[in-house]
């Protein structure tokens, strides 16, 4: 089965589904690039030669993130050095109505960088600068190819650090984009509440500033707030070529812990309790006992399969007594077990350690299998039934979905291990996670707590939003970018 | 302590292939240094040791490099002020020379550095430092040990770990795996701001700075060249035959 589609654009366009084996579908890697020479030499002329590729391998590479969704390639990637040239490739593909997708790291969870529509990649690697540092003033300034490891590198001698922290060493541009989020969310907050100014290309070319050229006021009340539009606008409004980021005093000290509970409600109770105490608690992460197991056998630990938090508190040493004494005091009042902590790196280090290998302990439960994670987030007080409604779901349905969460957030992913040449397992999954959003989404939540909406929740979106506040996106979208070329088929 | 181009920059070299671009290269501590301070802040933290003095050789921006050492924990800083062209020529034997005169003012029983510069990679100064003050030395420690006036080093050598016991005073180089270092926090900054560096030169020490080594030029690597496709074997073969690898 093959099939042929024609673009409205301008050279012949070839794009062959293959059926290979097992009913998986491939794209060819003999995909043709659909743009013409002439398209191609105006964008060499912006970027120069080695500014411009249209090598099969490297638009694959460029089609594709962390997530399950399958590569869809550009036609072309280009690797701009400036913001000028960001613009001056906007204007040559608003010329030629292509479509343009920014590029970062591609460490995207939801495929947010695919081609669906074929145009024009936007890798901004080569715009790698951190600007203006504000130490006494507590912000810095970065280009897309700062990667978050890069920035806190950087800053380690200033004793300030950026600690939104999604786990993938992303650009922060591109976490700006997706509105990332954390472990150490209940603390320090997300991209949202860390942005203080951006530098956006539009789709035509115009380069602005969300808060004001240089400003950087750590609150203000001047206008809309077009920053916090952009945040999160996943590369549909405009380019992010440059971030303004808080920075954070790094912690004087910190101590973690793991405690285990005999149930979802005690675990989840405890965490409340800590957050209505006024406790600055820095991570509190739920892990649950399938997950545990998991984690015990890759890494060879021993903790008792049951519902766990591990938590991370810091602040001066004299803070860290009392706070690590009052949650001690709450787990133990809520039937919490072998609390353990630790103070040196090396140890908080091992105690984590089940924590940071979940993903891939989830993936050494079934060999051979690729894992898909969900990302509802919901109100506090309904974590406790959300689970344990979701582990009786798993469980009816034979899935592997071990859970680990931010629960202090009130979010928490299922690392769904599938197999994905199983299309009846494959089904199975979907119409799960389907279940699990619209479960979520009756518990006054959302459909997506950290990874963005991308390709694949654009109809639970508009279930979550209604038609109304959708409409006003709508809206939105179609006066800063009319014909639709930023990253089209995602968001809306 | 070192003071170092970062360690993810990328490094340039100078037009005139005397060295690399250091201009405008944010710089900080070797990370060898970093290890080496923050064992010997634990060392205090212990009270093993009673202070812990860092020094630095170079230009005024070495201050910063201090300071920092300083946030970690160390008491005050010294530093020996080289500058211009004796900076560009200043390698381990001047080091060595420095350290080992102000170990003997200081009177001080241990010398921690790091094992090597990530610049120039020469894995000296430590080894000269003690010929010249003929002490001991545990190079490439992974882990130390003070044990009365003995001590305890686990040396990382090809191969594995070989255990030595050598007497104070003496010089330990660091090596990777000794220790993870802390950040220095701002509380911390701010109190480093008061602590004192004394400045001093290398003649108020007695040490010369003549070099003995020139440096003749510096050359990237080789830039990579684009591969070649061939059609079949023979073409493969006969490609190989005239670059002349077979």
């Amino acid at each position: 089965m093959t099939s042929i589609w024609l673009s409205s654009a301008s050279a012949t366009v070839r794009r062959v589904v293959l059926p290979l084996r097992n009913g998986r579908k491939s794209y060819s890697a003999k995909v043709e690039s659909r743009l013409s020479e002439r398209v191609v030499e105006s964008l060499r002329a912006v970027t120069g030669k080695d500014g411009v590729s249209v090598g099969s391998a490297v638009r694959e590479q460029h089609g594709r993130d962390e997530s399950v969704h399958s590569c869809r390639p550009p036609d072309v990637v280009v690797w701009p050095r400036s913001v000028e040239e960001v613009s001056a490739l906007a204007k040559v593909c608003h010329r030629h109505r292509l479509p343009i997708i920014p590029f970062g790291t591609g460490t995207g969870l939801e495929g947010g960088v695919g081609a669906v529509k074929g145009g024009v990649s936007f890798d901004l690697r080569k715009m790698e600068s951190i600007l203006d540092l504000h130490q006494e003033d507590f912000d810095v300034t970065v280009e897309p190819g700062v990667t978050r490891t890069a920035l806190n590198s950087y800053l380690r001698d200033s004793g300030l650090w950026f600690p939104v922290d999604p786990g993938a060493d992303a650009s922060l541009c591109g976490m700006a984009a997706t509105s990332a989020s954390g472990t150490n969310a209940v603390r320090y907050g997300t991209m949202r509440e860390n942005v203080l100014n951006l530098e956006v290309v539009l789709a035509d070319g115009t380069v602005f500033h969300t808060a004001g050229k240089g400003r950087r006021p750590r609150k203000t009340s001047a206008g809309y707030n077009l920053t916090n539009l952009f945040v999160g606008s996943e590369g549909t409004l405009g380019i992010l070529t440059k971030t303004t980021l808080r920075l954070y005093g790094i912690p004087e000290a910190m101590v973690s812990a793991v405690c285990s509970f005999p149930s979802v409600q005690t675990a989840v109770d405890s965490t409340v309790q800590i957050l209505q105490c006024g406790i600055p608690i820095a991570r509190i992460e739920f892990l649950d006992d399938v997950m545990i197991d998991a984690c015990n056998r890759y890494s060879n630990l021993s903790y008792p399969v049951s519902p766990t938090l591990f938590l991370e508190f810091h602040g001066s040493e004299k803070s860290l007594e009392e706070q690590v004494s009052m949650a001690e005091e709450i787990t133990k009042a809520n039937s919490g077990s072998d609390f353990n902590w630790a103070r040196d790196p090396e140890t908080r280090g091992r105690l984590w350690k089940a924590r940071h290998d979940a993903w891939y302990a989830a993936l050494a439960l079934r060999p051979g299998c690729k894992a898909y994670s969900t990302d509802v987030c919901v109100p506090l007080s309904r974590l406790p039934r959300i689970i344990v409604e979701t582990k009786e779901d798993l469980t009816t349905n034979n899935l592997t979905g071990p859970i680990a969460g931010h629960v202090g957030d009130g979010n928490f992913h299922c690392l769904m291990v599938l197999d994905p040449d199983d299309p009846a397992e494959v089904q199975r999954v979907h119409e799960f996670t389907d279940r699990l959003a619209r479960r979520a989404l009756a518990l006054d939540g959302t459909c997506t707590g950290e990874h963005g909406v991308g390709l694949g929740k654009r109809g639970l979106l508009r279930e979550e939003l209604g038609p109304q506040a959708m409409g006003v996106m709508e809206r939105l979208k179609a006066s800063l970018d009319p014909i639709n070329l930023m990253n089209p088929g995602k968001v809306l | 302590m070192n003071c170092n181009p970062i360690f993810f920059f990328q490094i340039r070299v100078k037009p005139d292939r005397t060295g690399v671009v250091t201009d405008g290269v944010k710089h900080s501590m070797n990370p060898f240094c970093e290890i080496a301070v923050e064992e010997a802040v634990r060392l205090k933290e212990r009270k093993l040791v009673k202070e812990v003095i860092a020094v630095s050789c170079g230009p005024q921006q070495v201050q910063e490099t201090i300071r920092t050492a300083l946030a970690m924990g160390a008491d005050r800083g010294i530093h020996v002020d080289v500058s211009g062209k004796d900076y560009e020529n200043l390698g381990p034997l001047q080091v060595s020379k420095i350290l080992a005169a102000l170990a003997k003012k200081e009177d001080a029983s241990l010398v921690v550095l790091g094992k090597q510069a990530i610049d120039d990679d020469n894995n000296q100064t430590g080894q000269m430092t003690a010929a010249m003050l003929d002490w001991a030395q545990g190079t490439f420690a992974s882990e130390v040990v003070i044990e009365g006036d003995k001590i305890k080093v686990v040396r990382e050598i090809d191969g594995g770990l070989e255990t030595i016991q050598i007497k104070m005073p003496a010089v330990v180089t660091a090596d990777l795996r000794l220790n993870t270092p802390r950040y220095a926090t701002l509380p911390n900054i701010m109190k480093a701001k008061k602590k004192k560096i004394d400045y001093m030169k290398p003649s108020d020490l007695g040490v010369d700075l003549i070099s003995r080594i020139e440096v003749v030029s510096v050359d990237e690597p080789p830039q990579r060249e684009a591969g070649v496709k061939v059609e079949s074997v023979e073409d493969l073969v006969s490609k190989l035959r005239d670059s002349g690898r077979i």
